[in-house]
C-alpha cells in the first residue's frame, strides 16, 4: 500500500451507528427545551423582544425563558436590533465567548440584512461576520413569528448530530 | 411677557450691519455673515440678547457651489423662546472656522460630529476625534461625494456562500 493512499475509516457496525443515533435524539430533546438565550439589544426590536419574553406571549413555554446576561452561560445568541460597524468587534466578541453548543438568530430585518441601513454605518446583515441559523423578518417581527421562530430552531436542534467525546460520538 | 419679536427686531437693528444678508424663515431670524465675525457676533447674541441655549451646529454641501460649504448655527434663548440662525461659508480648501468652546460647553460636542460628517474643521477645538465614527474611518459620509454605500467594516466579512 503506498503512503499517499488515504486510511479508510473504521466502518461502524449497526449497533453503534443505532447508539448513536437514540444519544443524538435524547440529547437534541433535551438541548432544544433548555435554550439560554443572550439578548444582544441594539435598537427597537427590543421592545418586541420583551413583548414576546414577558406574560402575554411568554418564550418560557419553549424553555427559552431565562435571559442570561454573560454570553459564557448561554448558548442562544438573540441579535436584536441593528448592528454598526463600530459595533460589530464587540458582537464578534461577544460570540467568540460562548462556548458550544451555539445557537444564532438574527431577530429582525436588521440583524438579518442590514433592512433600510444601506449606508456607511449598518453591517448589512449579522452573517456577515458570525453564523446564523436561523433569521426572523419583521420591522419588527411580530411576536408569533418569533415563537414560529424559536420553535423551528428546536426542530434544528432536534435534528442535528450532537456529539459530546469525539467526532463520532 | 413674550417679547420675542421685538428682540429679534432688536437684534436685526443691531447686528444686521455686520451681516452680508439677514431675513426670517419660520419666525427664525436667519443672519448670512463672513466666517470672521462668527465669533464676535455670537459672543453679542450671548452676553447682549441673552440667547443661551446653543441648539445646533450642522454643515450643508453644494457640490456645484463656490464656497461649497454652508455651517449653520442655531441659538435659542430660554426667556423670550425665539431662535437665530446664524450661516457662514468656506471653501472646500480651508473649511476651517472658530470655535464656540469657549462661550458654550456643548459645543465641543456637537463640533465634534460636524467634524466627522463634513470635515469642518474648528479652530482651537482641541478635541476632534470621532464621536460617531471610529478611528481609522476615511472620509466624510455626509459629503455628497462620499459614495452612498461605501462600507468600511472594521471586522472581516466571512466567506458566505450563497
Amino acid at each position: 500500500m503506498s503512503a499517499s493512499t488515504p486510511v479508510p475509516r473504521q466502518e461502524k457496525s449497526a449497533a453503534f451507528e443505532y447508539l448513536t443515533t437514540r444519544k443524538d435524539e435524547f440529547v437534541g430533546w433535551a438541548r432544544k427545551f433548555s435554550l439560554f438565550p443572550y439578548p444582544f439589544v441594539t435598537a427597537c426590536c427590543a421592545m418586541e423582544f420583551m413583548s414576546v419574553s414577558s406574560t402575554l406571549y411568554d418564550t418560557d413555554r419553549f424553555g427559552a425563558a431565562l435571559p442570561r446576561f454573560t454570553p459564557r452561560q448561554s448558548d442562544l445568541l438573540m441579535v436584536v436590533g441593528t448592528v454598526s460597524h463600530k459595533q460589530a468587534p464587540i458582537l464578534r466578541k461577544v460570540y467568540e465567548q460562548m462556548c458550544e453548543p451555539k445557537w444564532v438568530i438574527a431577530f429582525g430585518v436588521c440583524a438579518t440584512s442590514g433592512g433600510f441601513y444601506q449606508n456607511y454605518a449598518a453591517l448589512p446583515g449579522i452573517d456577515k461576520i458570525i453564523p446564523v441559523d436561523l433569521y426572523i423578518p419583521g420591522c419588527p417581527p411580530r411576536p408569533e413569528m418569533v415563537i414560529d421562530g424559536i420553535m423551528k430552531l428546536q426542530d434544528k436542534i432536534a435534528a442535528e448530530r450532537h456529539p459530546i467525546i469525539n467526532q463520532d460520538f | 411677557m413674550n417679547t420675542g419679536g421685538n428682540l429679534l427686531d432688536r437684534v436685526q437693528a443691531s447686528l444686521g450691519a455686520q451681516a452680508l444678508e439677514t431675513g426670517m424663515a419660520h419666525g427664525i431670524l436667519v443672519l448670512q455673515i463672513a466666517p470672521e465675525s462668527l465669533a464676535p457676533m455670537v459672543d453679542r447674541l450671548k452676553r447682549e440678547f441673552g440667547f443661551d441655549l446653543f441648539l445646533d451646529v450642522t454643515a450643508t454641501d453644494w457640490p456645484q457651489r463656490r464656497p461649497r460649504f454652508d455651517v449653520v448655527y442655531h441659538f435659542y434663548s430660554t426667556r423670550d423662546f425665539v431662535r437665530v440662525r446664524l450661516k457662514t461659508r468656506v471653501e472646500e480648501a480651508d473649511p476651517t472656522v472658530d470655535t464656540l468652546v469657549p462661550l458654550y460647553g456643548s459645543a465641543r460636542y456637537m463640533e465634534r460630529e460636524c467634524h466627522e460628517m463634513y470635515g469642518i474643521r474648528f479652530r482651537d477645538n482641541d478635541d476632534l476625534r470621532p464621536l460617531l465614527l471610529y478611528e481609522g474611518f476615511v472620509g466624510h459620509p455626509l459629503r455628497k461625494d462620499y459614495p452612498k454605500q461605501k462600507e468600511q467594516p472594521l471586522v472581516p466579512y466571512r466567506d458566505v456562500q450563497p
